[in-house]
């Protein structure tokens, strides 16, 4: 059976330096043009492709298959009150599709629904082109760090040489001199016996092993750029940055819960029940860290095994009482946080407006995900002491009148996190 | 003003040398630290090249530590996840607690798949969310490691099939079924159906039986049961030997109704009065207004005198005490709306009660028996017919269900003996326990979290119980197992479904029903009616009944408020170190007597308990057997009268903490064989001869008098009459000129006293401003003077700090907290609450008598009165719990700034910063930080490291630990914890609120020893908020009861208490009469051992 092939986009390379999950936010902001490429993407792409069918139909030329834009509109909105209405051809289409429900989307209004019908009909399928173009920067950049490290190390070693050299000369020459004018020449001390090289000596090493034994005190226990190997290659770069999926689509506990969650499988098999190769080697082939090739159409394969899928029969595998045969992938959990810490994602993204690249850095952009930042008290406070709440839009902190008036009376410019308590110990301890 | 003496404990009556010396030594560590007592290492001077040796050794040590590798940790997600669960937050499920008979409508907390707390439901008119200990504490059985895995054939794991199979087989002949009260609609359709398909007879008794009172109702009101009791409605209540409040009927639901009498306030001053008659020192008797000591076998007299009372004639009592006391009922019931209860399980005299009740009208008014209480419907007369049938030979094949005769019945051992021979019995119980360890099959059925079911324990009031939790053994409901045993088909869910969906009408309302867990009918009934008829009889019955001798002893079998009659509660570590709330013991039973008797086994044996841990053992031998138990000295025990708890001595299936399999004598003495069973019913009281055991002691874990107070005044207490006459006398005195400067307390709650502009304070605040002067003698500063008052205010704040209180300004919220005295009977639900909620750790027999117990919130009990006169004794419970001082005595010393001010009023702790020099609990004057002495929870990087001491062991089971809250840190050893105002929960409160961008909302943020009080002692809220509960107690309602403890000392607490107020005249332990003005000798507390106030 062959598969049409599914390809990523290549002009996506110069947008995805722009962080794609502030697209929700992104949306609100711009009333005047409405993204219909970008309300797909966030909204529709997980179970639906414009020219092939998915976890629901391909959705080139929808608006003129149903039977008139308000019902599609309701549909959109609320598929299963049409449904429920006993519409026919609503009722068809959901037998039609195995009786898999539509999540209701309310919240989009009627011009963005025309917005990403008007994207899908006008979509092409994308031509694949020559080269992989600014992707190899990545690997060419870090190959240079790596080389550049080496270059000053034989420049420093050169002029080590070179001082040394001159210094000797300097000695000879001095010599020199002083037997032609007649004076003694005092014995040269070797510099290994020479007791203010020595103490010199002494001293540095003093601090420098004070230095590192601190350094090594301090950091124990924190992971930073930690970036361990996953059980399946999984890119984010490939998903939130050149296909825009939104980080939530996936981390759905981000604005619900203190932990953002890895998605489980079944998530994963929203978009991989039509997703089963990788297309995009050309464009964006995948490197691990250590430079070797990986084949994305197998780490596909891997996931399909976890999720106790059959790509043949397209099917889940089950047991006898029709339960599906899925186990967990065993990710490596990279940002860890002690017990005694309490972290609430929801707290963060919801209430402070955080973007998630602020502190996982530009995930959208790593093939394999490490840990940007230092996640360490000292860095937590920073960002306490700096951030401003949204002291005048959120209703919660209208309690805080004494700042209302501070603010009214001009002599507050602005309210920090510290300023609400952000600095105290059970804020994060308990 | 109250001059009360009070004390905790005998030692604080008149302090020994050597009771001061214990107390001075406040940690008691001189006994813990390691090799403290070994001459060679106290003396040995280490040198200066030992220094440097452990110098290098630690510094390598460090550098290897450094270099450790961090663990790889996996993220597991779900491989399916289900819809409704995000992992972090919690799911609250509605369903019912059940504890013999007894149904709770209870919500459970679920994070992420585990049940780790339960709260009452709010939805239930009938209890309003009530809770007690027991149900706090449920949530750890559901982890026991000793519930069975699997079921048992013959002693050895089984499977379901083989189990099926020798049952169904078995059930032939003369078949019983045995039963705790069963009040479940669905669960007696399954059995009816069970016993139609096997011929069986179904036997129900109550392990501590109500039968007597169940027998005189039929007679009364023609209904087998208890009616529903109002204790709210009562304006007096009068128990015989009832615990009410701690054990009998559904004492949660009495404490609930019985607090709403307790709630009085100067604009309506008017409070529920209650008398209790008893010889054994009870809950309901310490929360008593008045308090009549008498013989349990003295009760059918005192009835049948009370019932001649109120018709007119004088008591004869041979007693003029009693004969006085039953006078002075009377009386009280005469005004009207009165309550009679009785503990007595003897049909006589519950007929005589009833008469009583049918005298002054209150069935209809206070007594409901149009709804009844079905929780205890136990039959002794069934049950010994039962017993007889089953030692005459007569039983085939015995099933138990939720009961345990062998262990909970009088003539258990003869039960267990004839067992044996049976040739099928079954124990449908979760543990092998002392019945289920002589069946022969243990099919263990699941614990309430993890079923489906029901509970009408309220006539019409029903319950639905759904699960929190897949099962985590290999378990099988009951009711499957009978229905499987009945030839019934299909599974027990689907059973209930179509039972419901058929009562209801359809699935929607079944869901619906399930979503509240709940169906109740409209308004609470006081309907129905009831006689007296049969008091004469009753009467003739009681006066022939044999009269004790003047110096005969009596023994009452008591149950405890922690651990009732056994059952899965004796080996429940938090019930067990729960001080109990009358003995304030842990983890034993023990003989509990008042002095005067126990001096008479030994002159000394005054018990003082932080002296004498090891206690005299007395031998008490009656016709049931022999027992031999250490003594507790209890006031206000009757000088004849024994009490022994029930629940201890369990068997070695019961599991760790009640039994921990080795033969050291710690796991309590098993006394239920004492009571005497015979047709007529089931007697907890018989007469006994008791002898000291001579040189026999044995060590009790008592916790009070840990946490001295070193004397100084505590709270403050007043009678009905004088809190009507003068109900500002406390917050008089507290403002007085020679007495406390306190008034920027009473002005500044809501309003930013730094701020402090006299603008914001208000009409009323300008008036109580104008009031105060008048007290100071400075009535010529009118209204528009208030400068000189604010500025002696500020200076008060500030001066008497070390710091500036500017530098602590509260821009948004400031918690507080006002418990209530009043209301508060003691029941201890909030210690048990507070320790799910915290992971406050158990630490085991050995380490409470080390004072090193962990308690967050401890009750305090003080006595008053005459030790030597049971009669005079009063009780006032003080819940005591981290007062959240805003200048906090603690946070000045913490060398390490690990404990400090939060800018919403919290006295914050953090663990991970401190290294634990417990300076911050030698300096608090309040005694409630906690320190870690060893790791009780695994928490402790070194595994070796674990505290081990037998019993306690249970709770770091890795299936008990998942009762562990996520939320909260568990301690290890070596730092301080206390109470925190639950801030994980004030936290996801604000966190919700922010997160919907609005304000949060009065009684959003609760803290779990608020939650559990059934009384609603505690209020707990944002103090700025004017609109809140807590400003208005404070500033509005109960502004003349409200102190704060020790607030002379200037730790500006922000916790208040609301004065006790006893409905009495009858006023124990004063040293002086009541002073018409201002007290002016508080705080001298030198010159004379009373503290005297007002």
């Amino acid at each position: 059976m062959r598969i049409p092939q599914c390809r990523v986009h290549i002009r996506v390379l110069t947008v995805f330096l722009f962080a794609t999950l502030l697209s929700l936010f992104a949306i609100n902001t711009s009333a005047q043009e409405i993204n219909g490429e970008a309300l797909f993407k966030a909204n529709c792409a997980s179970c639906h492709h414009p020219t092939k069918d998915g976890t629901g139909p391909a959705l080139k030329g929808v608006d003129g298959r149903v039977p008139s834009q308000e019902w599609l509109y309701k549909w959109v909105k609320n598929s299963a009150a049409v449904i429920a209405s006993g519409d026919s051809y609503a009722n068809d289409i959901y037998k039609k599709w195995n009786k898999t429900a539509m999540t209701a989307f309310q919240s989009l209004k009627n011009e963005e629904i025309d917005a990403i019908v008007e994207y899908v009909n006008s979509y092409s399928p994308p031509k694949p082109t020559g080269g992989g173009g600014g992707d190899t920067t990545d690997t060419e950049a870090t190959q240079n760090g790596g080389g550049s490290t080496w270059l000053y190390a034989l420049l420093t070693l050169v002029l080590l040489l070179a001082a040394f050299v001159l210094s000797q000369v300097n000695k000879m020459l001095n010599k020199n001199a002083n037997d032609k004018l007649g004076l003694p020449t005092k014995k040269a001390i070797p510099f290994y016996r020479n007791k203010v090289y020595i103490a010199l000596a002494a001293v540095l090493c003093f601090i420098g092993m004070g230095v590192y034994l601190s350094k090594g005190g301090v950091d124990m226990g924190r992971q930073k750029d930690y970036m361990p190997e996953q059980p399946i290659f999984y890119s984010h770069k490939v998903h939130a940055g050149i296909n825009k999926i939104n980080c939530q689509y996936c981390h759905s506990g981000a604005e619900k819960s203190k932990h953002a969650m890895v998605p489980s499988t079944n998530v994963c098999m929203n978009c991989h029940k039509q997703i089963n190769e990788y297309t995009g080697d050309k464009e964006h082939p995948l490197y691990t860290a250590e430079g070797e090739k990986v084949n994305g159409t197998k780490e596909i394969q891997k996931l399909y095994k976890y999720a106790g899928w059959n790509p043949e029969k397209k099917d889940y595998n089950r047991d006898a009482e029709g339960n599906i045969l899925a186990t967990a992938i065993p990710w490596v959990k990279i940002h860890n946080l002690p017990d005694h810490v309490y972290f609430n994602h929801s707290l963060h993204v919801v209430s402070g407006k955080v973007a998630c690249q602020q502190c996982h850095g530009n995930i959208e952009q790593m093939d394999e995900v490490k840990q940007h930042s230092e996640l360490s008290m000292g860095w937590c406070i920073n960002c306490h002491r700096e951030t401003d709440v949204q002291f005048a839009d959120n209703h919660y902190y209208s309690i805080f009148e004494k700042y209302h008036q501070e603010i009214k009376d001009g002599t507050r410019e602005s309210v920090k996190v510290s300023d609400i308590g952000g600095l105290e110990c059970q804020k994060c301890h308990y | 003003m109250s001059t009360k003496k009070y004390w905790r404990g005998i030692e604080e009556i008149n302090p020994t040398e050597e009771y001061l010396a214990k107390v001075n030594e406040e940690f008691q560590e001189s006994s813990d630290v390691p090799f403290a007592d070994v001459e060679s290492i106290e003396n040995a001077p280490t040198t200066r090249r030992d220094f440097l040796k452990y110098l290098g050794f630690t510094t390598v040590a460090a550098t290897l530590a450094a270099s450790c590798e961090m663990p790889v940790r996996s993220a597991l997600p779900y491989a399916i996840k289900p819809e409704d669960v995000t992992p972090g937050v919690p799911l609250h499920y509605a369903s019912t607690f059940v504890d013999a008979g007894v149904a709770i409508p209870a919500l459970v907390k679920v994070r992420d798949g585990r049940p780790i707390k339960i709260e009452g439901n709010k939805d239930s008119k009938l209890f309003e969310g009530a809770t007690d200990a027991r149900m706090q504490a449920s949530v750890l059985n559901l982890y026991d490691a000793a519930r069975l895995q699997a079921p048992l054939v013959g002693g050895k794991k089984a499977t379901w099939k083989a189990v099926d199979t020798k049952v169904k087989a078995g059930l032939t002949g003369n078949v019983y079924l045995v039963s705790s009260t069963v009040n479940s609609p669905s669960g007696n359709d399954v059995i009816n159906k069970f016993v139609a398909a096997t011929g069986a007879k179904h036997v129900q008794y109550d392990a501590v039986s109500y039968s007597g009172a169940l027998d005189a109702n039929q007679a009364s009101f023609g209904k087998r049961a208890l009616p529903m009791y109002r204790f709210d409605k009562a304006a007096t209540i009068v128990s015989i030997g009832a615990d009410f409040l701690g054990t009998w009927g559904t004492p949660s639901l009495n404490s609930k109704q019985y607090g709403k009498g307790r709630k009085i306030s100067a604009k309506n001053p008017n409070m529920s009065k209650h008398i209790q008659f008893e010889g054994v020192m009870s809950l309901s008797g310490m929360n008593a207004d008045d308090r009549f000591v008498c013989r349990p076998s003295e009760f059918g007299m005192v009835a049948t005198a009370l019932l001649a009372a109120l018709g007119g004639a004088s008591a004869n009592l041979g007693n003029d005490y009693l004969n006085k006391a039953v006078a002075t009922t009377a009386k009280a019931l005469q005004a009207g709306n009165g309550l009679v209860v009785c503990g007595s399980n003897d049909k006589n005299v519950q007929t005589i009660v009833n008469a009583i009740n049918s005298k002054i009208g209150a069935f209809g008014s206070t007594i409901s028996t149009s709804t009844t209480n079905n929780s205890k419907q136990g039959n002794d007369a069934e049950m010994q017919a039962f017993v007889d049938a089953l030692i005459g030979g007569g039983v085939d094949a015995v099933v138990f269900h939720d009961c345990n005769p062998v262990y909970e019945h009088p003539l258990g051992e003869k039960i267990a003996a004839k067992l044996k021979s049976v040739k099928l019995s079954v124990s449908l119980n979760d543990r092998k326990d002392e019945t289920a360890a002589v069946c022969s099959v243990v099919a263990p059925t699941h614990h309430f979290l993890e079923s489906w079911g029901d509970a009408e324990s309220f006539s019409g009031y029903v319950s639905f119980i759904q699960p929190t939790i897949g099962n985590l053994f290999n378990t099988r409901q009951w009711q499957e197992s009978l229905m499987t045993w009945s030839g019934t088909e299909g599974t027990w869910y689907d059973y209930y479904q179509n039972y419901w969906t058929g009562k209801l009408g359809g699935q929607k309302a079944f869901d619906q029903a399930l979503q509240f867990g709940l169906i109740e009918p409209g308004e609470l009934s006081t309907g129905g009616s009831g006689s007296g008829a049969g008091s004469d009889a009753a009467a003739a019955a009681i006066a022939a009944m044999p009269k004790a001798g003047k110096d005969a002893i009596e023994v009452v079998l008591y149950e405890k408020v922690g651990i009732g009659h056994g059952g899965a509660w004796s080996n429940n570590p938090w019930l067990l170190e729960m001080p109990d709330p009358i003995s304030k013991c842990t983890w034993d039973n023990y003989a509990i007597m008042s002095q005067n008797l126990a001096k008479k086994f030994g002159a000394e044996w005054t018990d003082l308990n932080e002296v004498e841990r090891e206690k005299q053992v007395v031998s008490i031998q009656t016709k049931g057997g022999t027992v031999k138990l250490p003594v507790l000295v209890i006031p206000g025990m009757h000088d004849n009268v024994v009490g022994l708890a029930l629940g201890y001595g369990r068997g070695e299936g019961v599991g760790m903490a009640a039994n921990n399999g080795k033969d050291d004598g710690v796991t309590g003495v098993k006394v239920t064989q004492l009571a005497t069973a015979t047709a007529a019913g089931i007697s907890y009281t018989t007469s006994a001869k008791v002898s000291a055991a001579a040189g026999e002691t044995f060590p009790l874990a008592v916790t009070q008098t840990h946490h001295s107070y070193q004397e100084r005044p505590i709270l403050y207490e007043y009678t009905l009459e004088e809190f009507q006459k003068n109900p500002g006398q406390l917050e008089k005195w507290r403002r007085g000129d020679d007495g406390l400067r306190i008034d920027h307390y009473l002005a500044e709650d809501g309003v930013n006293h730094h701020g402090g502009e006299h603008g914001e304070h208000g009409a009323e605040d300008a008036h109580g401003a104008a009031a105060k002067h008048d007290d100071h003698g400075h009535g010529d500063h009118g209204h528009g003077e208030p400068k000189e008052e604010k500025e002696w205010q500020e200076a008060y704040r500030d001066n008497a700090t070390l710091y500036h209180m500017d530098e602590h300004p509260n821009p948004g919220i400031k918690w507080g907290m006002s418990i209530d005295l009043s209301s508060c009977t003691g029941c201890s639900a909030c210690t048990i609450a507070c320790q799910a909620e915290n992971n406050v750790s158990v630490v085991g027999k050995e380490r409470v008598m080390k004072v090193h117990d962990m308690h967050w919130i401890r009750i305090d009990r003080y006595f008053s009165g005459d030790v030597e006169d049971s009669s005079s004794i009063q009780t006032v419970f003080q819940p005591m719990l981290c007062q959240h001082c805003d200048n906090a005595p603690c946070e000045n010393v913490c060398p390490v700034n690990a404990t400090n001010h939060s800018s919403e009023g919290l006295n914050q702790m953090a663990y991970n910063r401190c290294i634990g020099t417990r300076y911050c609990a030698n300096n608090c004057p309040y005694k409630v930080r906690r320190f870690n002495w060893r790791d009780f929870n695994g928490a402790d990087s070194f595994v070796s490291n674990l505290y081990e001491d037998g019993r306690r062991d249970g709770v770091n089971n890795s299936v008990t630990r998942m009762v562990l809250n996520p939320d909260v840190t568990v301690r290890s050893r070596g730092v301080m914890e206390k109470c925190n105002f639950c801030v994980q929960k004030l936290q996801s409160a604000k966190r919700d609120a922010r997160k919907e961008g609005r304000v949060m909302a009065d009684g959003e943020a609760q803290t779990a020893c608020q939650t559990a009080c059934a009384t609603g002692a505690i209020t707990f809220g944002n103090v700025k908020d004017k609109s809140s509960e807590i400003y208005k107690v404070r500033n509005e309602e109960q502004k003349e009861r409200v102190f704060y403890t020790l607030e002379e000392i200037h730790t500006l607490p922000n916790i208040n208490y609301l004065s006790k107020i006893r409905n009495t005249d009858h006023v124990e332990g004063r040293e002086k009469p009541q002073p018409a003005a201002h007290g002016a000798d508080h705080g001298h507390k030198k010159e004379h051992k009373t503290e005297t106030h007002g």
